[in-house]
């Protein structure tokens, strides 16, 4: 058994390491052809240009095999751990931290991590409670499935939650994302996707809110509920005018994704985590005998 | 919206006051990259750039780099980053230091407005996260002072048909983004009534 583990636990983080500059590199088609065609449809001379840009820049880093934005952002890291995988998740933690230290390392990778209050920049994009990883654990099932996403700070920095009470609704709900989309402007490089957490409690909605971002562009809740918003909210946030890079246009947001959860009978809490255009993220899938698929589309 | 094509550093102040808001601009010539940290330094510090900022084109970037074996400094991925956090340094850059352009991306908020009239700046948009592309407009690095503050140098660098920029505020007093958020402000009481 400890052989076994050792090997998985090389195999995690061989897979983490690649997974960072991968996903820096390469971003899914589900991305690529949701920035085409915001190209194809945006009519405004400014937002034009930089929806030109970004289609060329995207077009320049897969020909260089350079990384598509020089933001390596914070990783972060969404993990699904089946109940028999052989490895303990306190063991994926290390492999991931010890996968993403490799990477900026060896590449070179710029390196963001710094301490909160002296700013003292740790070198490797990795340090205490860096990265960040997303747990779930699923029953019945003995694989690993490790999504990367690596996330900038210009987006990140325009992440907003409102603690709505009960009798604000779904209303509250609608024009605090509203509100936030248009207040953070150009700041967040759009048109990204906007990650909306609702229910659970303050830190679970933001919690939520990232795991919205980090879904394939335009997938949809499979509440029909939670689908219906985020159609709805789609559309409004596309009327807001703010467009590409914040300069005005048609274009506003690439997408809009909504995580759920039940809630207190006195809460409505609502949570918004932005994804910039360059909405990043590859994903390894581990089988317990150390083989691994990785899986861009995921 | 009228094509440009301006070199850095400059000298005749009617190169920047030909800009309007809107434009689109391509650089050519030596721009300085400078971040959070770096300016922190020069006016929060009282220390003073050993690099001539007079008619310079500043660059908010934290390049990605690989450092050579002689020292200097190779490009890996260079991109720019959010200027908004950097809106309080615009008037003494221009007042102190004759900074004629600051790029950056996401635009300023309307306290830049006032500075960059009177002192005859410009505000230039590039594309944020279109790294790959700015990288290849990177002829070279010229030089790097404070390397102590890696990544938020001070950096020179080389540049060859950089762009196309957006000129976001001219030095007339117009802001696309003062425009773009006046008008969504307005969509968003017809949008709210909607709902």
């Amino acid at each position: 058994m400890s052989t076994v583990a050792v090997d998985l636990r090389q195999t995690v983080e061989d897979a983490a390491a690649h997974l960072y500059v991968w996903a820096l590199k390469d971003i899914p088609q589900d991305l690529r052809d949701a920035l085409v065609a915001a190209q194809q449809r945006e009519t405004s001379v400014p937002g034009k240009r930089v929806l030109d840009t970004i289609v060329k820049n995207v077009q320049v880093a897969d020909d260089q095999n350079n990384l598509v934005c020089q933001d390596t952002g914070i990783a972060v890291y969404t993990c699904r751990v089946g109940e028999h995988f052989p490895l303990h998740p306190a063991k994926i933690y290390e492999a991931l931290y010890a996968g993403t230290e490799r990477a900026t390392l060896e590449h070179p990778l710029r390196s963001n991590a710094v301490h909160t209050i002296t700013r003292e920049n740790t070198g490797a994009n990795v340090g205490y409670r860096l990265p960040i990883v997303h747990w779930e654990f699923i029953p019945d099932w003995d694989g690993l499935d490790v999504k990367c996403v690596p996330k900038g700070s210009g987006s990140e920095n325009m992440s907003f939650l409102k603690m709505c009470v009960p009798a604000d609704g779904v209303k509250g709900i609608k024009q605090f994302v509203l509100e936030s989309i248009v207040g953070a402007g150009g700041k967040p490089c759009p048109p990204g996707i906007v990650g909306v957490g609702i229910g659970g409690s303050a830190d679970y909605a933001m919690y939520l809110a990232k795991e919205a971002i980090a879904r394939p562009i335009g997938t949809r809740n499979a509440d029909p509920h939670v689908a219906k918003l985020e159609e709805e909210l789609f559309g409004l946030l596309n009327e807001t005018g703010i467009g590409p890079m914040g300069l005005g246009g048609d274009v506003t947001v690439l997408n809009c994704h909504i995580e759920h959860a039940d809630t207190h009978m006195t809460l409505n809490p609502v949570a918004v985590n932005y994804q910039c255009w360059a909405a990043r993220r590859a994903s390894a899938h581990v089988a317990p005998d150390g083989s691994v698929e990785f899986d861009r589309e995921a | 919206m009228a094509k440009h094509e301006v070199t850095f550093p400059v000298t005749d102040p009617q190169e920047i006051l030909k800009l309007r808001a809107g434009d689109e601009v391509t650089v050519q010539g030596h721009i300085i990259g400078i971040r959070d940290r770096t300016q922190i330094r020069i006016f929060d510090q009282g220390v003073e750039p050993p690099m001539d900022l007079a008619g310079a084109f500043l660059l908010h970037t934290a390049p990605g780099v690989r450092k050579l074996d002689d020292g200097r400094y190779e490009k890996v991925c260079i991109g720019t980053t959010t200027s908004a956090r950097m809106v309080r340094f615009t008037e003494p850059l221009g007042a102190q230091y004759g900074v004629r352009a600051i790029c950056g991306k996401g635009g300023f908020p309307d306290d830049a407005i006032e500075p960059m009239q009177r002192l005859g700046m410009v505000y230039f948009a590039i594309v944020g996260g279109a790294a790959a592309l700015e990288t290849t407009q990177i002829e070279e690095i010229e030089e790097v002072a404070w390397e102590e503050l890696m990544p938020e140098c001070l950096w020179k660098f080389r540049v060859k048909d950089f762009g196309p920029l957006t000129v976001g505020i001219d030095a007339h007093g117009n802001s696309l983004y003062h425009d773009v958020q006046a008008r969504a402000q307005e969509k968003l009481k017809e949008l709210y009534a909607r709902l």
